[in-house]
C-alpha cells in the first residue's frame, strides 16, 4: 500500500521528528510512503481567520499535489478536519468541489490510518507501564470524531492510559487566537495543565503539534515534570 | 443596556486578574455543564428531540410571519394586547406610557435579558418608577448596581462571600451570613414587593402560536408571582420566540431545562392563556405582549445568520466554552455573551463594534456540540470572521500577513526558500532549544506567558531529500 503523507508545516518547520516517526511507523507496518513535492500548509490559518479566498487557493494548490494519491496522512487531526470538512466547502464550482469531496474522502490522520485503513492496533511497540495522559485535538474529535484510534494503539503498546479531567476541553492553542487573544489563550492551556498535572502521568501526548506546543510552551514556565511529545513519537520510542 | 463590546480586550485583561471571578465562574460553569451532561445521558432520546426542536425552530423561522399574525389573533382574541417594537426606544416608550395610563408606582420584575438589551430598569426609573427585580440572582445584581453576566445565571460571577458581604452592606444581614439566611432576607423583600406592586413584567421563553400562550420557566416562584399577583402583567418577547404548536412544547421543555440546568422540568413552568376571564377569581386584569424586533429582523433576512435566531437561551454554550469559562460574561460587554453573544451580537448591534468578539474562540466547537437547536456557533463565529475581512475591519498587519503567507503556501520553491531563510534567522534567538525574542511582533504576544520551541535546524523536507526518503 502506498500513501502520500501531508507532513504538515508545523512539523515540518518545528517538529520534524513528529513526521520522522511517522514515516517510520508506517514503513514497519508495510506502507509506502511517499511525500508529494510542493506541499505547504493546509490553510487552516487562513480559513480560520476569515480569508477564505486566499484558503481557496491554496486548497486548489493541494487539490494538486495530492491528486495522485491513493491516501493522504497527516500527523494531524487539525490539518485532516481542514482537508476533510471544510476544502469541500470552499468550492462552488462542481469539479474542484468533487475533486476536494475526493481528497476528503481520501484523508486520514495517521492514528485513525493505522486503525481504520490498516486495521492495525498492535504497531509493534513496547510502552509497556509508561503512564500516558491523551490530550483530544478538538478538530479531530469534533471535526473528523477521532477518539477512539489513539487511544487503542498507547494501549496496545501496553500504555497506562489515564484519562485527565477535562482531556476533551481546549488547550488554547486555537492557530491564530493564540496570538490575537495571548492572555485568554495562556489561562486555558493552564487550565488545562492542572488537570494534565492531576493524572500523574509521566507522558502527555496528542494527535497535534499545535496543541503540545502549546501545552509545552506553558509548562515550560510554570514548571512541571510531565513529557510532552506526539503521539507518533511516543508510539516510534515504543518500536525502536 | 450601552455596549461597550468595543473595549472587549481591557475586559478580557482585567476579568483575567480578578481571581475571585474567575473561580466563581469556573465552579458554577463546570457544575452546570456536569449538570447538563448527566440529564442529557439519562435521556436516550435527547438526540433526536434536540434535532426535532432545531428543524422546528429553522421552519417556525422560515414562516414567522405567520406564526406571530397566528399568536396575535390568538392572543388578542383571548383579551391580550399586542404591541409591536421595532427597536429598542419603541419598546422603551410603549413600557413607560402602559406605566403611566396605568398610574403605576411600582413595578415587578422577572427576569428577562430582552430587557436588559433594551435597557429598561433605567428607563421605568427615569419616569420615576420603583422597579424591583424578584429573581433571586438579578435581584442580587440591582442591590449590586451590576448586570448579568450569564444568561441564565446572572450572578455567576460571584462567589457566596461576595453576596453576603453586600447583603451586609445594603440589607444589614451580618456578614457572614449562610445562604439560607441571605436567601430569606430577600424572600421577605420580595414577597412586600409582589403583594404591593401594581405591575409586573416578564420574558418570554416561548410563544406558543396556536393557543397564543405565553410559557414561562422557572426555579424560584418568582416568575409566577409576578405574572400573577400584580394587577397588570407586560410580557416582553424577542420575535423569534414562536413555536407553532403547544404540542410541541414538551419537546421545547426537555432540551431546554436539561440543557440550562440539567433539570428534568424545571420547579414552575407557567402556561399564560391570557389575562383574567370574566369566570376567573383572580389574575391580572390586563397583559401586554410587547413583541421586539431591536436588529432581530435584519437578522432574520441573512440566510446564514438567521440559523442563531433558534436560541431557546438554555446558556449550555457559555458552560461549555473555555474561552467564556476565563473571562466570565461581561468581558463580552452586552447582553448576550459566550459563544452566542459573539454570534447574534454582532448581528443585532453590526460588526464594527463588535467584531473582536468572534476572535475571542478557539474554534474548539465545544458550543456547538451542546447547543439543543444545533445552531452551527463554530461556523457562524468563522462566518463574521469572513465578513470582517471582507468589510475591511480586519487589522491591515493581519492582512498584509496572511496574504503573503498565502502566496508563499502556493508557491512551494518560494515557501522552502523563505521557511529556510526564517528557520536560519530564528537561530539567533535560539536559546535552548526556544526562542527569545519578545521584541518582535506576533512573537512577543505568544512569549508573554509561554515559551515557543526553535524552529527546526533542519525540516523535515531537508532530511527526507537528504536520505530518509531512500531508507528502507
Amino acid at each position: 500500500m502506498r500513501v502520500a503523507l501531508f507532513v504538515t508545516c508545523l512539523a515540518d518547520q518545528l517538529f520534524p521528528e513528529v513526521a520522522v516517526a511517522a514515516v517510520k511507523l508506517l514503513r514497519r507496518l508495510g506502507v509506502e510512503v511517499t511525500v508529494p513535492d510542493g506541499q505547504t500548509c493546509c490553510g487552516q490559518p487562513a480559513y480560520n481567520a476569515g480569508y477564505h479566498q486566499q484558503a481557496r487557493e491554496i486548497a486548489a494548490h493541494h487539490l494538486a499535489v495530492f491528486a495522485q494519491a491513493d491516501y493522504v496522512v497527516l500527523p494531524s487531526g487539525s490539518c485532516t478536519a481542514m482537508l476533510a470538512c471544510h476544502y469541500p466547502e470552499l468550492f462552488e464550482e462542481p469539479g474542484q468541489r468533487s475533486e476536494a469531496g475526493r481528497l476528503a474522502a481520501r484523508s486520514y490522520e495517521l492514528c485513525t490510518f493505522i486503525t481504520q485503513v490498516l486495521g492495525v492496533s498492535d504497531v509493534g511497540a513496547d510502552l509497556n507501564g509508561l503512564r500516558v495522559t491523551f490530550h483530544d485535538n478538538c478538530h479531530a474529535l469534533r471535526g473528523v470524531g477521532i477518539s477512539e484510534a489513539p487511544r487503542k494503539l498507547l494501549c496496545a503498546a501496553g500504555a497506562e492510559l489515564i484519562e485527565a479531567v477535562g482531556h476533551d476541553v481546549c488547550c488554547g492553542f486555537g492557530g491564530l487566537f493564540s496570538v490575537k487573544m495571548p492572555d485568554v489563550s495562556a489561562a486555558m492551556a493552564r487550565a488545562k495543565l492542572a488537570g494534565i498535572a492531576a493524572t500523574g502521568a509521566t507522558v502527555l501526548t496528542s494527535t497535534d503539534a499545535g496543541c503540545l506546543m502549546q501545552l509545552q510552551g506553558a509548562l515550560r514556565r510554570q514548571g512541571g515534570s510531565v513529557r510532552v511529545q506526539h503521539v507518533a513519537e511516543v508510539l516510534w520510542q515504543g518500536v525502536a | 443596556m450601552k455596549p461597550t463590546t468595543e473595549r472587549f480586550l481591557a475586559h478580557t485583561e482585567q476579568a483575567l486578574r480578578n481571581a475571585e471571578l474567575r473561580g466563581a465562574v469556573q465552579r458554577a460553569t463546570a457544575l452546570l455543564a456536569e449538570r447538563r451532561r448527566e440529564a442529557v445521558a439519562s435521556k436516550p432520546d435527547f438526540e433526536d428531540l434536540r434535532e426535532w426542536c432545531a428543524a422546528v425552530k429553522a421552519h417556525t423561522l422560515d414562516y414567522l410571519d405567520r406564526y406571530l399574525a397566528q399568536l396575535i389573533d390568538v392572543f388578542e382574541g383571548r383579551g391580550g394586547k399586542v404591541h409591536f417594537a421595532a427597536d429598542h426606544r419603541e419598546a422603551l416608550s410603549i413600557v413607560t406610557e402602559l406605566c403611566q395610563s396605568y398610574g403605576v408606582r411600582r413595578v415587578v420584575k422577572a427576569k428577562s435579558m430582552l430587557s436588559e438589551e433594551i435597557g429598561l430598569n433605567e428607563a421605568l426609573q427615569g419616569i420615576g418608577l420603583e422597579v424591583i427585580e424578584t429573581d433571586l440572582g438579578e435581584y442580587i445584581l440591582q442591590l449590586a448596581n451590576e448586570v448579568p453576566s450569564h444568561i441564565i445565571a446572572p450572578v455567576v460571577h460571584k462567589t457566596k462571600e461576595q453576596i453576603a458581604r453586600l447583603f451586609h452592606d445594603k440589607l444589614g444581614t451580618p456578614g457572614d451570613a449562610t445562604p439560607e439566611v441571605l436567601a430569606a432576607r430577600a424572600r421577605a423583600i420580595l414577597r412586600e414587593a409582589f403583594l404591593t406592586a401594581e405591575l409586573g413584567i416578564s420574558g418570554v421563553n416561548f410563544a406558543v402560536a396556536d393557543t397564543g400562550s405565553l410559557v414561562l420557566v422557572e426555579n424560584e416562584g418568582n416568575i409566577r408571582l409576578t405574572t400573577s399577583a400584580p394587577r397588570f402583567h407586560v410580557a416582553l418577547m424577542g420575535l423569534e420566540r414562536v413555536i407553532p404548536r403547544l404540542s410541541d412544547l414538551p419537546a421545547f421543555l426537555a432540551v431546554l431545562t436539561r440543557s440550562a440546568t440539567g433539570q428534568k422540568i424545571t420547579s414552575y413552568v407557567s402556561v399564560i392563556n391570557g389575562p383574567r376571564q370574566p369566570a376567573d377569581t383572580d389574575g391580572p386584569e390586563a397583559l401586554h405582549l410587547v413583541i421586539v424586533d431591536n436588529g432581530r429582523s435584519a437578522v432574520l433576512a441573512d440566510p446564514k445568520l438567521r440559523d442563531a435566531l433558534r436560541c431557546i437561551r438554555c446558556g449550555a454554550c457559555l458552560n461549555s466554552c473555555p474561552v467564556y469559562q476565563q473571562i466570565g460574561g461581561h468581558a463580552y460587554g452586552w447582553v448576550y455573551p459566550g459563544p452566542i453573544g459573539a454570534v447574534l451580537d454582532p448581528g443585532l448591534l453590526g460588526l464594527k463594534s463588535t467584531k473582536l468578539l468572534p476572535q475571542a474562540s478557539s474554534l474548539c466547537g465545544a458550543c456547538g456540540e451542546v447547543c439543543p437547536v444545533k445552531i452551527p456557533l463554530p461556523e457562524l463565529l468563522i462566518e463574521h470572521r469572513r465578513r470582517s475581512v471582507e468589510q475591511g475591519l480586519a487589522a491591515t498587519s493581519e492582512r498584509l500577513a496572511i496574504g503573503a503567507f498565502s502566496f508563499l503556501a502556493q508557491h512551494p520553491a518560494l515557501w522552502s526558500g523563505s521557511t529556510a531563510l526564517g528557520r536560519g534567522l530564528s537561530q539567533l534567538l535560539n536559546r535552548q532549544g526556544y526562542l527569545s525574542g519578545a521584541w518582535l511582533p506576533v512573537l512577543r504576544a505568544w512569549l508573554k506567558e509561554r515559551d515557543f520551541p526553535a524552529p527546526a535546524k533542519r525540516s523535515f523536507t531537508q532530511l527526507w531529500r537528504g536520505g530518509l526518503r531512500d531508507e528502507k
